[in-house]
């Protein structure tokens, strides 16, 4: 990789990585594997969603992040529909899971778990 | 085809309280009863952070928010907004002020008691891949520094924003950087503490584990404004997947060139590299911290020399906490004014705190300095566990003290904590209910304060022995009133005569127990009785012969031999034999012994 050889430079490193996303046509599900979330079992949630979205040829970006901070409903999947907004589920189990990709992913159908955004993030 | 309508029902505890299971029936039923049962989606959620505007019911698409919803609304939210497509206009959220309304969740998001600045890229972007964090803003505050300001400009604004140490002490950062800057030297160092060793707090780690590069971006500031080229992370060995994430993360900010020389050709080379610690809670305390990682036994020294002064391998040093580090970069995008805007005269921005204990809502939260207790516990945290009661919170684990009920309604911040007889520490805050005795919470963490002891220092050595089985004699039933009065005393001692923060502040759980708590602790002294019913020793287990019907199960499973009686006759515990071990209790199926 190149290295980045100047303030400017970064910003248009930026742009390009923003713009090579293809995020926005894409499911994209974050698997939030913290201390806390891999110790609830995000592993073995990270795996059956990977296994499971190809079985059932579902086209999905799954990547694992660090902990939001909800250790009382580990593991915590985030799922983004495109054109919808993020939604984050709680205290996943493979059962769970599999009624996420089932009613959410496939049809768009919530499901009981849902752990609304209550914060302002600020950048 | 338009999407169907969804429904989401806040099931927070808060809510919960204000009847959003009914809400939830209701809606069902009113959707059966128009047929669209079939169409509409109920679903029931975690708390929205609106508890005051509770319940809340928010409907997409268009992420409605309707406050204040009560069983009577659910026929006008059905017919107007699911059949008819309208807003009820009524049930939006209105501005006390403007009286303007805000229908649409974003519109409401300020209201939120949680605001998240350390903890933005936490949950959101891929740790290990450096890509992901450069599209959330990563490294632009360095590279904003590195276009042209100069170090005294960069100290300026973090003087500025009022950004105090997250660490637990509260040390004006910008005061810290601009003392290592003014000593001269060809060698400085940064080093970011990230030895986290309060029990119950994990905000380091998961900021580590979340977002490694914020960290290592405001290292680098930090060491362009000192004047520093080598930054240091002292991490416990206990953390190894924040240690594994944030080797990833030094590797790939190598590559890209914004670790290492000459860094976005601007001429300045910084470089960082990790130190492991063995996870003593001494070495948080940056004397004894910089000890460790030259190799030394991890024993803090005297200050002055400071760190800044006289640090690592001599040379003049800055050490930062991790939640301290992760304040930066925003705090130089969006400039000092904007953040020293949130929170309290004298301490600004957010604090993170890990909520632990007797609480619903265990983990993590961000919320600005001020916010009180009460929003914490009580709201954020979604109340005390069971139903029962609150007792008091412990902040600053076993370097601080206990806030009870009389505290509940105190912003929280540096100054009020300190006040309040307690201390912000690095955040944990361990939540006790009424089944907590006051007596054995000092003792807790005195256990860890004894353990802890790096045993350089006689006060902190002995003393806190010492304390602690005065603490043990009392909650085994030995103690006599006068015992209060040497607790007292030899707190007040060991205080003021430790060589470090360790020592000069273990006492503090004995004395804020102490003092809020006293009525306790006497009735541990004189009635020999512990009041929580948590003590062992002073507890005496009774048969009540009404309930007994002699079944014999309790004599057969009791390890010692002390519960006697005929069969199918009322069975009786012998007191002096008895070792309390609550085995019977377990077996009983008619309720018939109890703990008094």
């Amino acid at each position: 990789m190149n290295k980045i050889k100047s303030p400017d430079d970064l910003r248009r490193r930026k742009k390009e990585i923003i713009a090579g996303m293809d995020d926005k046509e894409k499911i994209r599900i974050k698997v939030h594997m913290g201390t806390s979330g891999q110790a609830s079992g995000a592993k073995t949630i990270y795996e059956f969603l990977k296994l499971e979205l190809e079985k059932r040829n579902i086209d999905a970006r799954v990547i694992s992040t660090g902990d939001m901070g909800y250790s009382f409903a580990e593991p915590t999947i985030e799922v983004k529909l495109p054109g919808e907004q993020p939604v984050v589920f709680g205290s996943v189990d493979r059962i769970k899971a599999d009624e996420i990709i089932e009613k959410y992913i496939k049809n768009g159908d919530l499901v009981n778990g849902i752990l609304p955004v209550n914060y302002q993030v600020i950048r | 085809m338009a999407r169907k309508f969804q429904i989401q029902v806040c099931g927070g505890t808060s809510c919960n309280n204000n009847q959003s299971e009914i809400i939830i029936d209701h809606l069902n039923l009113e959707l059966e009863a128009n047929a669209l049962e079939n169409d509409i989606n109920v679903v029931r959620t975690g708390c929205f952070g609106l508890c005051s505007l509770g319940p809340v019911v928010k409907i997409t698409p268009g992420d409605i928010i309707y406050t204040h919803v009560t069983t009577d609304d659910i026929k006008e939210i059905v017919a107007e907004h699911i059949m008819k497509g309208r807003k009820v206009e009524r049930l939006l959220y209105k501005d006390p002020v403007t009286k303007e309304t805000k229908s649409a969740d974003e519109e409401i998001a300020p209201l939120r008691k949680q605001m998240r600045i350390v903890l933005r890229n936490c949950g959101v972007i891929d740790p290990e891949n450096i890509d992901d964090a450069i599209a959330h803003d990563s490294y632009e505050a360095l590279a904003k520094v590195l276009a042209g300001m100069k170090p005294a400009d960069v100290i300026d604004i973090i003087k500025k924003s009022g950004l105090r140490g997250r660490g637990g002490g509260g040390f004006p950062t910008g005061l810290k950087w601009e003392i290592a800057y003014n000593n001269k030297a060809e060698e400085k160092y940064v080093v970011c503490n990230a030895d986290e060793g309060d029990p119950g707090a994990f905000m380091d780690r998961s900021v580590l584990e979340g977002d490694p590069h914020a960290v290592l971006e405001a290292m680098a500031i930090c060491g362009y404004s000192i004047e520093a080229a080598k930054g240091l992370v002292y991490i416990r060995a206990e953390y190894p997947l924040a240690i594994a994430r944030l080797k990833t993360a030094i590797t790939q900010a190598r590559e890209y060139g914004l670790l290492g020389k000459n860094i976005m050709g601007s001429g300045f080379d910084f470089d960082i590299d990790i130190r492991y610690g063995a996870g003593a809670f001494v070495c948080g305390e940056e004397t004894a911290l910089i000890h460790s990682m030259e190799g030394m036994r991890g024993e803090p020294t005297v200050k002055p020399p400071f760190p800044a002064e006289s640090g690592f391998r001599g040379k003049p040093t800055n050490v930062n906490n991790v939640e301290t580090f992760a304040c930066i970069s925003p705090i130089i995008l969006k400039g000092a004014e904007w953040f020293a805007g949130i929170g309290t005269e004298k301490s600004k921005g957010t604090k993170v705190f890990a909520l632990a204990g007797k609480i619903n809502n265990v983990g993590l939260i961000e919320v600005p300095m001020g916010t009180t207790l009460r929003d914490v516990i009580f709201e954020i945290g979604g109340g005390i566990r069971e139903g029962k009661r609150f007792k008091a919170a412990q902040t600053g684990g076993p370097s601080g003290g206990c806030l009870t009920e009389s505290h509940l309604d105190t912003p929280i911040d540096f100054d009020n904590l300190l006040a309040a007889g307690s201390m912000m520490g690095s955040g944990g805050l361990i939540v006790m209910d009424e089944n907590d005795c006051m007596v054995a919470v000092a003792k807790f963490f005195l256990d860890f304060t004894v353990e802890e002891s790096c045993g350089k220092c006689a006060p902190c050595r002995i003393g806190n022995k010492r304390l602690h089985e005065l603490l043990e004699h009392i909650t085994k039933g030995n103690g006599t009133p006068a015992d209060l009065d040497r607790l007292k005393n030899m707190s007040l001692v060991i205080k003021d005569t430790s060589l470090c923060g360790l020592g000069q502040s273990s006492p503090n759980p004995v004395l804020s127990t102490l003092e809020n708590f006293r009525e306790e602790y006497e009735a541990h002294v004189i009635t020999k009785k512990c009041p929580a019913g948590q003590c062992k020793d002073l507890m005496e287990y009774f048969i009540i012969k009404d309930n007994c019907v002699g079944c014999t199960a309790c004599a057969r499973v009791c390890p010692v031999g002390a519960i006697s009686g005929d069969r199918k006759e009322p069975h009786e515990i012998n007191p002096g034999i008895c070792i309390k071990c609550g085995a019977c209790i377990e077996k009983c199926k008619f309720d018939a012994i109890i703990i008094q």
